[in-house]
């Protein structure tokens, strides 16, 4: 006998009973149907075969490393993200700025393509000083301005800290995009829907790393998770000393670097 | 089509996100929130001066506000999910309120409209027959009381609403405002003043529309145009137009006074980018010439000839009406022309004639307020009070 059968039979004008059990089976059958009813909306057929299934979100907190000295510019990141997430063409999820600072004057960025292809040799002509590639890419800001934004809560933190968007309650207005300082987000002209980095939510709750850091041949990109204490990312944290983006606008990026220079932003 | 670019962007910083209806929206909001303060002048302050177009201005408000959700919808992604604002609103949001905010604000203006066209309501679905007389006694609610007692009701009904629409105006369209103004990303938008900006430029743009279209009004209708009504919408239009200028030179000024990290990318933009729309148009063409025209008509007024004056209050709405869109454009353009890589620019930006929020699209939706206003003036019209109150006059000797 199922639930609701049991329920509607139990309660039917035929058994007498005490007003007290009235109500007692009454919130025992409405509290198995709003549970029945929530697992069929929270896993979905297709959820509940899968492996993600035995995926604890109260037991990670995860966080970003890159270490920009080591970043060679090669553009593998952004190839990896584009395919694994089927990033549109002119969007990015992830991208890397090459910086040249001259000698004397201004320093120059650059970013091809966002780097998917690599760079060429500089030809600016300047003398330059000093020059090294920064990997972007959304800063899963614990305190950040783009969910708070959102008129429909389709942005959002999950648990374990990553900042996603739900495409199928984004309404496509767009605060969203212009509230991120990083210009993390773009729309994506498919869906019509906010889009951004997901740190490959669907490969790091099944115990991957996301795209990008996979691909890496330099180490520069690193993925951590805070709530576990043998984590390499967690020990760089504790021992090295890191930068975010932006720090003064105080949205608390996890995406945290080493070796950040005072001219990018 | 990619394009002209300099400097470094953020690869994402490229597109123009919010298009010609994000500029439409406050533009539309803002003559919206300026006739409903004109009609209020008399209906709660009981200016008499603004007697003649209380009515008029009214329709204008409610008009421009029935359309003013278009914009909006035709810009989102997903239109069909707009309505999600107002049923799982997300509170931390401040669009979140705008469901309510204009809901409420909606209400108000068709119950005051009501109120005020009661009595109008209710005669002409006595002097009709058939159909007609079935639509203006729907109109009526089932309520025919028309005596002096019931219409002193009215009239206290009205000054609550008119009393309560003013600050409802006010927030429907400061929040606008506000959308902007808190954004920390962005340090064109950033600022407290741009709630305060946006009211002010509001007051001035809905008191520009009405001084033109009441004027046309009149002329269509062979009534003559009150000099009392002109003088006064001259006077509060050239109030609201120093304010407004005020504090857009203010925001200007305090920024290059600071010479923070972002002067850098808003001296600049104001002298490529928006050179054109903010010096040219803003500033000097709708900004400084009205300014002068207006002072004109302020202080040389009674000295002058009916037709000079309503002339110069004529050009000076016009291109004050020019001022406040370029304003609006200037904000919601010009802050997605630099990138928040501070470093690099978007050269121009061209709306598309066919696109889907481009320049045909933003005309039908700001020319629909006009149509409305024709079939409410066919259905109610608004100026027939004036032939009431004219017909004794013109027999006095």
């Amino acid at each position: 006998m199922s639930e609701k059968e049991r329920c509607s039979r139990e309660s039917g004008p035929g058994v007498a009973k005490s007003r007290r059990d009235f109500l007692k089976q009454s919130a025992a059958c409405a509290g198995a149907v709003v549970s029945f009813g929530v697992v069929g909306i929270i896993l979905p057929d297709d959820v509940l075969g899968d492996e993600t299934v035995d995926y604890d979100w109260n037991k990670h907190r995860w966080v970003y490393l890159v270490d920009t000295t080591k970043c060679i510019g090669c553009g593998a990141c952004v190839r990896a993200c584009r395919a694994e997430n089927d990033v549109p063409e002119g969007m990015y999820r992830t991208w890397i700025e090459r910086y040249e600072i001259p000698v004397e004057g201004e320093a120059h960025v650059d970013s091809p393509n966002g780097g998917e292809l690599g760079f060429h040799a500089v030809t600016s002509g300047m003398e330059v000083r000093k020059a090294f590639f920064v990997p972007k890419l959304c800063n899963h800001c614990e305190a950040t301005p783009c969910t708070q934004v959102c008129p429909v809560g389709a942005s959002y933190t999950t648990r374990d800290g990553a900042v996603l968007v739900d495409d199928k309650r984004c309404i496509g207005c767009g605060y969203c995009i212009q509230a991120c300082p990083y210009g993390s987000r773009y729309l994506n002209p498919t869906t019509r829907t906010a889009a951004k980095c997901t740190w490959c939510y669907h490969r790091i709750t099944k115990g991957l790393k996301p795209a990008c850091v996979e691909v890496c041949p330099v180490g520069a990109r690193m993925f951590g998770d805070r709530k576990n204490p043998d984590d390499p990312v967690n020990e760089m944290l504790a021992t090295r000393r890191v930068q975010v983006l932006q720090p003064e606008l105080l949205t608390k990026p996890q995406c945290f670097y080493l070796g950040l220079d005072m001219e990018v932003r | 089509m990619i394009p002209e670019l300099t400097g470094f962007l953020f690869p994402n910083d490229v597109h123009i996100h919010w298009s010609l209806m994000i500029v439409l929206y406050p533009y539309i909001t803002g003559l919206v929130a300026g006739a409903f303060l004109v009609s209020s002048l008399y209906h709660v302050f009981g200016r008499e001066d603004f007697k003649p177009l209380a009515r008029f201005a009214l329709a204008t408000a409610f008009c421009f506000l029935a359309v003013a959700t278009v914009p909006l919808l035709n810009h989102l992604g997903h239109p069909e999910r707009g309505i999600n604002i107002i049923v799982t609103p997300h509170f931390t949001s401040a669009m979140a309120g705008f469901g309510l905010l204009y809901a409420s604000y909606f209400i108000i203006l068709l119950l005051e409209i009501w109120f005020v066209f009661r009595v109008d309501i209710i005669q002409r679905a006595a002097a009709s027959t058939g159909l007609k007389r079935a639509f203006y006694a729907a109109l009526a609610l089932g309520v025919y009381d028309t005596s002096e007692e019931a219409r002193r009701i009215d009239e206290k009904i009205i000054r609550f609403l008119a009393a309560i629409g003013i600050p409802m105006a006010c927030l429907l369209h400061g929040y606008v405002g506000f959308l902007f103004g808190a954004l920390k990303s962005n340090p064109w938008w950033s600022t407290p003043l741009m709630p305060v900006i946006f009211l002010f430029s509001a007051m001035v743009s809905g008191i520009a529309l009405l001084i033109v279209l009441y004027q046309i009004a009149m002329k269509i209708k062979g009534f003559p145009i009150e000099r009392g009504a002109i003088a006064a919408l001259a006077r509060w239009l050239w109030l609201f137009m120093i304010m407004s200028l005020t504090l857009e030179l203010l925001e200007i000024m305090t920024l290059s006074y600071e010479r923070a990290e972002e002067w850098e990318v808003i001296s600049h933009l104001l002298t490529h980018q928006l050179s054109i729309s903010f010096i040219s148009i803003q500033m000097v063409l709708g900004g400084l010439i009205p300014f002068i025209l207006l002072m004109l008509v302020v202080v040389m007024g009674r000295y002058m000839d009916d037709r000079i004056r309503n002339t110069l209050a004529m050009v000076s709405s016009l291109l004050l009406l020019m001022q406040v869109f370029s304003m609006r454009w200037n904000v919601v353009i010009g802050g997605q022309m630099f990138s928040k890589s501070m470093r690099g620019f978007r050269e121009t930006y061209v709306p598309g004639l066919f696109e889907k929020e481009g320049v045909l699209a933003a005309v039908a939706i700001f020319v629909t307020p006009f149509i409305l206003l024709a079939i409410f003036e066919a259905v109610l019209p608004t100026f027939a009070h004036l032939k009431r109150a004219n017909a004794p006059t013109s027999n006095r000797p």
